[in-house]
């Protein structure tokens, strides 16, 4: 077990050594770079140099990447070229609010999934079982933004239950410890503070968990179905198992392996950002601030913020495989 | 009175669009206490579902029809509502089935999928129930059964895994046994123990048995008394030495036919039954039989053969069966 986390850890080496390889060349190749950001229109063809000479962007590429890789090996991901801050200052401060929208998407997105997919399956071919699986479809076509415009216009704007904008009322003046806003209410046991910021994401984490949900259900019903034709489940009712037993202890289990697979996949992609939900409800994450740098050619920014994606995505993906092995004995690592 | 009693079983599966397949059609055999019984015939005769359907496993689907009766000591089974017939199943009747591999539950431990057996019907929890597991599994047969019991089914052999399903069924003495090909996915070597196995675990118990094969070779080891199926209907019931010495009925000499002897010359050929189960004729046509069979003659059309009761307790499904020999047939009269 803890070779296998070594060796997965170890194999994330060489995969960021490849990812920043590929990133920096292909960023360097976008036309544009911070100078045109920074100078806009106006600039002359020698301050542009000017700049470009500090940013040290008038160098050979490989010499840049040597330095950009000198720096990594010191986990120093250098500084904005657009707000000057630290790349780690502005991830830590951004990154708390993508992770409290996940895990708000992914827990909704998981509460229903699972249930209704296997209520789905029970039922097949009946009413639930057509308007879940209808449903889904339009889960995974509706785009999310809109859904998001939608939500914020019902709830919000036209009903008044939930806020419209932010992580959190600002008068309320909470204490800052982690940047997981709920997290800090909770440890500063200002109770009202965490509740806000709690308020503050069910809008944006209904929008972002559409399609996570949709694709949740279809595999839990798909799951279930195949399940519920095996033969173990057959010998589980020959024992004259009560219902709930062979639900859940022969059923649902075997069926949650698939599943599994698909909530860390999709977990990973939310922790990349959502850029257009988080501008609809003016949510500070890291994926508008992302985008944000790739128009501005933040190439500092681009480059740590995605290595440090990397590697969340690589040890979600762990977790997974981990809790996989947790379920299925079969799949047991050494 | 007989343990089990199934009289007229009927198991009709209709889609929408499409016409209703009787996959069972109008079954009855009856087993007594302790009592070894086979239903022998060809895949897609209808003997697994005939299983099920007593045991109320057939997946549920809209267009499925079970009729009949399936009397088990005193009470219709087919009339029991949910909750009571999982009352019944594995306490009273249990079953074991053809693929050892698949039938057990891959994620879970042989230990837990034993205990929970003995949790459902006897109550027991914890290390009693533990230790009656173990004890489960060295009844019948696997050796070491405290690690077994912690092990997982892909790390148990095929014959062990047959064995622990077998100790599944029988971990609350119930009075019947039904075994839906229990061999067919086994070695031959294999095969052999876990018959012997079945063989000792019924004598010693008094558990009656239901045998569902294919192979006549179990059957003549094992049945005290056979069931021959044929296109969803029992076509020939006698005692095991009747039906091996005498068979009446055309698909059963058919059968017998096909098996091959040791002790048959160099170059002699295998005799299989012409055709392939789905040649059927219906049976309010006439016989199912009748177009691969032999002996079939105008009166096989038209109506479906009546049963025939013969001396003995056997009966058959013919018009036209195969001769006795006539001295036996004299002296019997």
């Amino acid at each position: 077990m803890i070779r296998f986390i070594v060796r997965r850890l170890l194999q994330l080496i060489p995969t960021l050594f490849g990812l920043s390889l590929l990133l920096f060349i292909w960023l360097r190749r976008l036309p544009g770079g911070p100078e045109t950001a920074i100078l806009g229109e106006r600039g002359t063809p020698e301050m542009r140099a000017a700049i470009r000479h500090n940013l040290g962007l008038d160098e050979p590429i490989l010499i840049q990447y040597g330095r950009f890789i000198r720096r990594m090996i010191r986990l120093d991901l250098g500084t904005s070229i657009a707000t000057k801050r630290e790349v780690t200052t502005e991830f830590l401060q951004r990154f708390p609010g993508t992770v409290e929208l996940t895990v708000t998407a992914m827990v909704i997105a998981v509460g229903i999934g699972i249930p209704l997919g296997y209520l789905a399956a029970r039922r097949r071919g009946r009413l639930l079982d057509h308007l879940s699986v209808g449903g889904s479809l339009v889960g995974i076509c509706i785009p999310v933004f809109f859904l998001a415009y939608i939500l914020k216009a019902i709830f919000s704007e036209n009903l008044g239950w939930f806020p419209s904008s932010g992580r959190q009322d600002p008068t309320i003046g909470a204490t800052r410890i982690t940047n997981f806003f709920v997290l800090d209410g909770l440890m500063t046991r200002e109770w009202d503070a965490a509740a806000d910021a709690l308020w503050h994401l069910v809008l944006p984490g209904l929008a972002l968990a559409s399609i996570p949900l949709a694709i949740i259900v279809r595999i839990t019903r798909a799951s279930v179905l195949e399940v519920l034709n095996e033969d173990f489940v057959r010998t589980a009712e020959a024992k004259g198992l009560t219902e709930n037993v062979v639900r859940r202890r022969h059923v649902l289990r075997n069926a949650m392996l698939p599943v599994a697979t698909s909530i860390g996949l999709l977990t990973g992609g939310l922790l990349s950002g959502a850029v257009l939900t988080e501008t609809v409800f003016a949510f500070s994450g890291i994926g508008a601030f992302l985008a944000d740098s790739i128009s501005q050619r933040d190439y500092p920014v681009l480059m740590g913020f995605i290595m440090i994606i990397a590697v969340v995505y690589v040890l979600v993906n762990l977790i997974v495989d981990l809790s996989y092995s947790l379920i299925d004995p079969r799949v047991r690592v050494r | 009175m007989a343990l089990l009693e199934v009289d007229d079983l009927s198991v009709t599966f209709a889609r929408r669009g499409q016409r209703a397949v009787r996959a069972v059609d109008g079954v009855s055999f009856s087993v007594d206490a302790g009592e070894v019984v086979g239903l022998v015939g060809e895949s897609g005769c209808g003997k697994s579902v005939t299983s099920l359907a007593i045991m109320g496993l057939l997946p549920k689907q809209p267009g499925l029809r079970v009729g009949g009766r399936a009397v088990f000591d005193g009470t219709d089974l087919l009339q029991l509502d949910d909750r009571s017939r999982r009352d019944i199943r594995g306490r009273d009747i249990a079953m074991i089935f053809q693929d050892p591999l698949s039938s057990l539950n891959p994620v879970l431990p042989i230990g837990l999928q034993v205990t929970e057996v003995l949790t459902r019907h006897r109550g027991m929890k914890g290390d009693a129930a533990a230790k009656e597991a173990a004890r489960l599994l060295d009844r019948v047969g696997i050796p070491d059964p405290k690690r077994r019991l912690k092990e997982y089914p892909h790390q148990l052999s095929g014959g062990m895994r047959q064995r622990a399903l077998i100790a599944m069924a029988v971990a609350c003495q119930p009075r019947l046994l039904i075994a839906d090909e229990p061999t067919t996915a086994l070695d031959v070597t294999i095969q052999a123990q876990i018959l012997e196995l079945l063989k000792d675990l019924v004598r010693d118990s008094g558990t009656a048995l239901v045998m569902i094969t294919h192979d006549l070779g179990v059957v003549a080891g094992m049945c005290d008394s056979i069931n021959v199926l044929y296109g969803g209907r029992v076509v020939e019931t006698a005692r095991r030495r009747p039906l091996f010495r005498e068979p009446r009925h055309p698909y059963t000499v058919g059968l017998l036919g096909s098996v091959p002897r040791l002790d048959a010359g160099r170059g002699e050929r295998l005799n299989p039954i012409p055709g392939s189960v789905r040649d059927l004729l219906p049976w309010p046509d006439g016989c199912a039989f009748a177009p691969r069979c032999s002996r079939r003659v105008d009166a096989c059309v038209g109506e479906p053969p009546q049963l025939v009761l013969a001396h003995d307790g056997r009966s058959y499904r013919c018009v036209n069966p195969a001769p006795v020999p006539a001295p036996r047939e004299e002296e019997k009269r």
